[in-house]
C-alpha cells in the first residue's frame, strides 16, 4: 500500500498569533512494501508529517493519499484509512490502559464488528509477531517491564493487521537488548507480511541498518533523501544540521582524508572491516614484493 | 567496617515482594561497591539487571535487606540521618516532566531549597547560582512546558543541586532525550564533576556515556560482573555481547582487525584514536 503526500503543509494554531508552521510544502512518495526512516532532530517536522498518514492530523494545505484515496476527502471513512495504517506512538505503552495485556490488545479489533473467534485470532497473532510470551496474556500490562509494555502496546496496533505500519521514534528509552529484539520484530514483519513500514528515529545506526530509504528533514522541510549509504556519504551536510553520521561511515571519511582508498560510506563494522583489510593485505603484498 | 569512603555499599541484598507476598528473583546479591568523593562512576546493564535498584539504595529510598550502605559514614538504615543522606545524595530520574512540580523555572529549583526552611536571600542565592552551573539562567522566568526535553532535565538537575548535594546519581538521564539534549546534559553532569567536584553516579545503557566515567561497573542478574576503567571493561567485548550489551562499534572493529593479525594496541576507544592508530601501522611507524 502506497502513501503519496502532495505539497503538504501543516501550521499548528493557524490564523493565532500562535502559528507555527510545522512542516512546509513537502512532496514524498512511499511505495507499496517500502522501509522508510524519518530522521531529523526534535521540531524538525517528523512526528507532525506521519501523523498525517493515518488522519490524525489534517493538512493546513496539500494532501495525503493511502492507496489512491486522499484522506479528508468527503465520503471518506478515517475509520477505514485507520485500519490500513497503523500508528504506534511514541512510548505507546503510556496509553496501556486495560486489566489485562489480552483486553488490551484486543481492544481495537473488538471494534471493527468481527466474531470474536476472528479477535482471538488477531490477538494470538500480534503477540505472537512481537514475541509476547503467551503467560503475559492474562497479566496486567502494568506489571510488565518497558520492553514488554513497548512490545504490548505494539501488539494492540498490529491486532487491527494494518497494511502500513507507522512507528514514532519505536526504541526511545529501550535497552540495547529491548532495542534489538524489537528492531528484528519490525524487519520481519516487514518481509513476512509484506508490510509497508515507516518510522521515526534519531539513531543513525539503527537506521542504517533497518531501512532501504532515508528522508532527512530540517525546520519542516525535506533537505535530503535517499538510501542510507548515499546519504551518510555526505556526512558535512547532516553536521550542518546537527545530525551525525554512524562511526563507521564517521570513520571511512577520516580515513580518506588522509589519503587512503575506501568507499565512501560504510554502514556496518564488518564493512568497515573488509574494506580496512583490503588496503592494509595489498600493501603487505606489496611491501613483501619490494623486499625481494 | 568500611566507612572510610564516601560511600560505601557493603554486600547488600534486595528483593521486590509482589502484593501476594511472594517473592520475586533477588533484584541486588551480595553487591559490595565502595565510592570515592569526586569519582565519576557508570553503571551499565540491560534492564532488570539491578542498576536502578543499586541507585536507589544510595540515598535511602531502598534500603537493603541485608548488608549494609554508608553514605559519608551514615547508615541508610538509620532514620534519624534520612534527612542528611538525601541531601548529601541527590537524585535525577529518566523522565524530567515526573520531577518538575512548578509554574516556572526559578520556582521549581527553588522548592528544594524552601523545604529547608532556608532564609529568602540565600534561596534566591541558591536558585540563581543552580541554573548558572546548568546554563538555564535566561529561563528563569519559563514555563517548564516550554522547554525542550534537554532544558527540561536540566532544570531537574538544577533542583537537585540547589540542595547543594556532595553527590549525584543519575538514572537513564537521558533515554527520553534526542542527541542534541543528551548532549546537552552530559556536558552538564561532566562539569558539575569537574568544576564543581560533585560525585557522579550515572546509570546508563548507552556505551558513549559510560566512556565518560572513570570506572564502568557492569551489572546483570543483581551482581556486578565486571569492574573497571571504560578502556579496559569495553575490550571485553566477548562478555558485553554475552550480556547483549551494545559493543561500541570502534571497540568491535578493533577487536576483528585483532582477529586477522593487524597489530592494534588495547584501549582503542574512538573514531580519532583509530584513525591515528592506523595511520601510524600504514606509515609503518
Amino acid at each position: 500500500m502506497s502513501i503519496e503526500v502532495r505539497s503538504l503543509t501543516h501550521i499548528y494554531n493557524d490564523g493565532t498569533p500562535f502559528a507555527r508552521v510545522a512542516i512546509n510544502n513537502i512532496d514524498l512518495t512511499i511505495d507499496d512494501g517500502e522501509m522508510v526512516a524519518i530522521i531529523g532532530h526534535t521540531g524538525s517536522g517528523k512526528s507532525t508529517l506521519v501523523q498525517h498518514f493515518n488522519g490524525l492530523l489534517r493538512p493546513t494545505s496539500g494532501s495525503v493519499k493511502i492507496d489512491g484515496v486522499e484522506i479528508g476527502q468527503k465520503g471518506v471513512d478515517l475509520r477505514t484509512i485507520r485500519r490500513k495504517v497503523g500508528l504506534v506512538f511514541q512510548y505507546p505503552e503510556h496509553q496501556l490502559f486495560e486489566e489485562t495485556v489480552w483486553e488490551d490488545v484486543a481492544f481495537g479489533p473488538r471494534n471493527m464488528g468481527i466474531s470474536d473467534e476472528e479477535v482471538r485470532g488477531r490477538v494470538e497473532r500480534a503477540l505472537r509477531a512481537v514475541d509476547a510470551d503467551p503467560s503475559l496474556a492474562q497479566r496486567s500490562p502494568f506489571e510488565l517491564s518497558g520492553g514488554e509494555k513497548r512490545r504490548v502496546a505494539i501488539a494492540g496496533v498490529l491486532a487491527m493487521e494494518p497494511s502500513v505500519l507507522v512507528l514514532d521514534e519505536p526504541t526511545a528509552g529501550l535497552d540495547p537488548r529491548g532495542r534489538q529484539d524489537l528492531l528484528g520484530q519490525i524487519q520481519r514483519l516487514q518481509a513476512e507480511r509484506h508490510l509497508t513500514v515507516v518510522f521515526v528515529s534519531h539513531n543513525m545506526t539503527e537506521v542504517a541498518q533497518l531501512a532501504d530509504r532515508l528522508v532527512v528533514m530540517h525546520r519542516g522541510e525535506i533537505v535530503m533523501e535517499g538510501p542510507p549509504k548515499q546519504i551518510f556519504a555526505e556526512g558535512e551536510h547532516l553536521q550542518t544540521i546537527g545530525l551525525g553520521v554512524p562511526d563507521m561511515t564517521a570513520l571511512m571519511q577520516r580515513l580518506r582524508a588522509k589519503g587512503w582508498d575506501l568507499p565512501a560510506s560504510a554502514l556496518s563494522v564488518e564493512e568497515a572491516e573488509q574494506a580496512i583489510m583490503a588496503i592494509l593485505t595489498e600493501e603487505a603484498r606489496v611491501g613483501a614484493g619490494a623486499d625481494v | 567496617m568500611g566507612r572510610e569512603n564516601f560511600i560505601e555499599v557493603d554486600r547488600i541484598s534486595f528483593s521486590y515482594t509482589r502484593e501476594q507476598g511472594e517473592i520475586e528473583e533477588a533484584a541486588l546479591d551480595e553487591v559490595s561497591l565502595s565510592i570515592s568523593s569526586g569519582e565519576f562512576i557508570a553503571v551499565v546493564g540491560h534492564n532488570g539487571s539491578g542498576k536502578s535498584t543499586l541507585a536507589k539504595h544510595l540515598n535511602g529510598l531502598l534500603v537493603p535487606a541485608g548488608g549494609d550502605v554508608w553514605v559519608a559514614g551514615m547508615n541508610t538504615k538509620d532514620e534519624a540521618h534520612l534527612w542528611d543522606i538525601r541531601q548529601t545524595v541527590g537524585m535525577v530520574f529518566q523522565n524530567p516532566d515526573n520531577q518538575i512540580v512548578a509554574a516556572t523555572v526559578e520556582e521549581d529549583v527553588a522548592f528544594g531549597p524552601e523545604n529547608l526552611g532556608l532564609e529568602q536571600e540565600l534561596i534566591r542565592a541558591r536558585v540563581d547560582e543552580a541554573l548558572a552551573i546548568v546554563g538555564m539562567s535566561e529561563y528563569a522566568k519559563a514555563a517548564p512546558h516550554s522547554l525542550s526535553g534537554g532544558q527540561k532535565q536540566r532544570v531537574a538537575i538544577a533542583g537537585v543541586i540547589a540542595m547543594r548535594p556532595q553527590c549525584l546519581v543519575l538514572d537513564e538521564p537521558t533515554a527520553m532525550l534526542d542527541p542534541v539534549g543528551r548532549r546537552e546534559v552530559l556536558d552538564t553532569i561532566k562539569e558539575l564533576n569537574e568544576k564543581e567536584g560533585i560525585t557522579v553516579v550515572l546509570i546508563t545503557h548507552f556505551m558513549d556515556e559510560a566512556a565518560l566515567a572513570s570506572r564502568v561497573m557492569v551489572m546483570d542478574d543483581g551482581r556486578i560482573v565486571k569492574e573497571g576503567p571504560p578502556r579496559t571493561v569495553f575490550q571485553e567485548v566477548a562478555l558485553l555481547r554475552e550480556l547483549r550489551l551494545d559493543v561500541p562499534p570502534i571497540i568491535e572493529l578493533a577487536s576483528r582487525l585483532r582477529a586477522r593479525s593487524v597489530r592494534l594496541p588495547e584501549g582503542i576507544l574512538t573514531v580519532d584514536e583509530m584513525v591515528t592508530t592506523l595511520c601510524q601501522l600504514r606509515s609503518g611507524a
